[in-house]
């Protein structure tokens, strides 16, 4: 693989895995975001807290 | 424009894109395996950069996103700031890290192609120094957000900086005609048509897709993601107000 990529295998190698670590890493990140605020809504409706329900209107 | 509207509901928006994310993922992921095929097992090495060539297939579609994703910023901000629309804020503050992270890959996969090409990582020449602001900018615009506690303040703070931002752009396209650049001229998106072979380009066309539809399908997932933490707070607000007339009638 090295070989057939010659003598600038690293160069492209590295360019290769700096996108991946950092697409993997920004994906990571969203979809644990997300999943923390679904669990913390999830929680809050759990105690019944809702617009309607604490609101004075 | 008032259609516009009703399809910019946030409501509306988590039902619409709850359906569209898993097959914008899904076309993504196919595209980016064709693509990255075509790549790495069909498209010829290069004449003269050889097989580093193989590094533009990222470099290239890193770049059109890290300025789409800042031409879908400024338009979300003319949103906050002419409409004040909730979503356009929502959408703004989502797309800065997606952005930043693509300018990011620009900036990083230029370099390892910049030194075996051009015997150096970097040279502050207008290409590479404009791509160098706009992922300051993103930058900047994600922590101006977090300077300012009061969301709607925010939203038109960053609004405002983002539009200002927006000279940028132009620069960084025309860089390459306007001054004289180590970065070479575009060979894609130009007129008269692009200027490499095809066997080289549909490769780079259908990874530049699928990088498209992965951003776009992230995008969608901070959205949600940013609506419901909005919902929260929303309600934390409701409940600690709640709390507290509880608290005072018991005092009474």
């Amino acid at each position: 693989m090295m070989d057939a990529l010659g003598p600038h295998a690293g160069f492209i190698l590295a360019a290769y895995l700096a996108a991946a670590v950092i697409l993997l890493g920004l994906a990571t990140t969203i979809l644990l975001d997300r999943r923390a605020q679904r669990r913390a809504l999830a929680a809050l409706e759990e105690r019944g807290v809702g617009r309607r329900g604490g609101s004075t209107s | 424009m008032a259609s516009l509207t009703e399809l910019a509901n946030p409501a509306r928006f988590m039902r619409l894109s709850g359906i569209l994310l898993p097959w914008l993922t899904g076309a993504a992921a196919l595209l980016l395996a064709i693509g990255l095929y075509l790549v790495w097992f069909v498209a010829p090495a290069d004449y003269q950069q050889g097989e580093t060539i193989k590094i533009m297939y990222i470099h290239v579609p890193a770049a059109w996103l890290a300025l789409m994703f800042y031409s879908m910023m400024a338009l979300s901000a003319l949103g906050v700031l002419v409409w004040r629309h909730p979503l356009a804020d929502v959408a703004q503050q989502a797309a800065a890290p997606i952005g930043a992270c693509f300018a990011l890959i620009c900036l990083l996969t230029g370099s390892f192609w910049g030194k075996p090409m051009w015997g150096t990582y970097w040279v502050w020449d207008a290409r590479l120094t404009s791509m160098l602001v706009l992922f300051l900018l993103y930058l900047g615009v994600i922590a101006l957000r977090r300077a300012i506690d009061e969301p709607s303040r925010a939203g038109r703070a960053v609004a405002i900086l983002t539009l200002v931002g927006c000279v940028n752009i132009p620069i960084i396209k025309f860089s390459v005609d306007w001054w004289s650049t180590l970065h070479q001229p575009a060979s894609v998106l130009r007129l008269g048509g692009p200027t490499i072979h095809a066997s080289m380009l549909w490769p780079l066309v259908i990874t530049a897709l699928g990088f498209t539809l992965l951003a776009l399908a992230l995008h969608f997932a901070a959205m949600q993601a940013e609506i419901i933490r909005r919902r929260v707070r929303t309600l934390t607000i409701f409940e600690a107000e709640r709390l507290d007339r509880l608290s005072l009638q018991a005092a009474q």
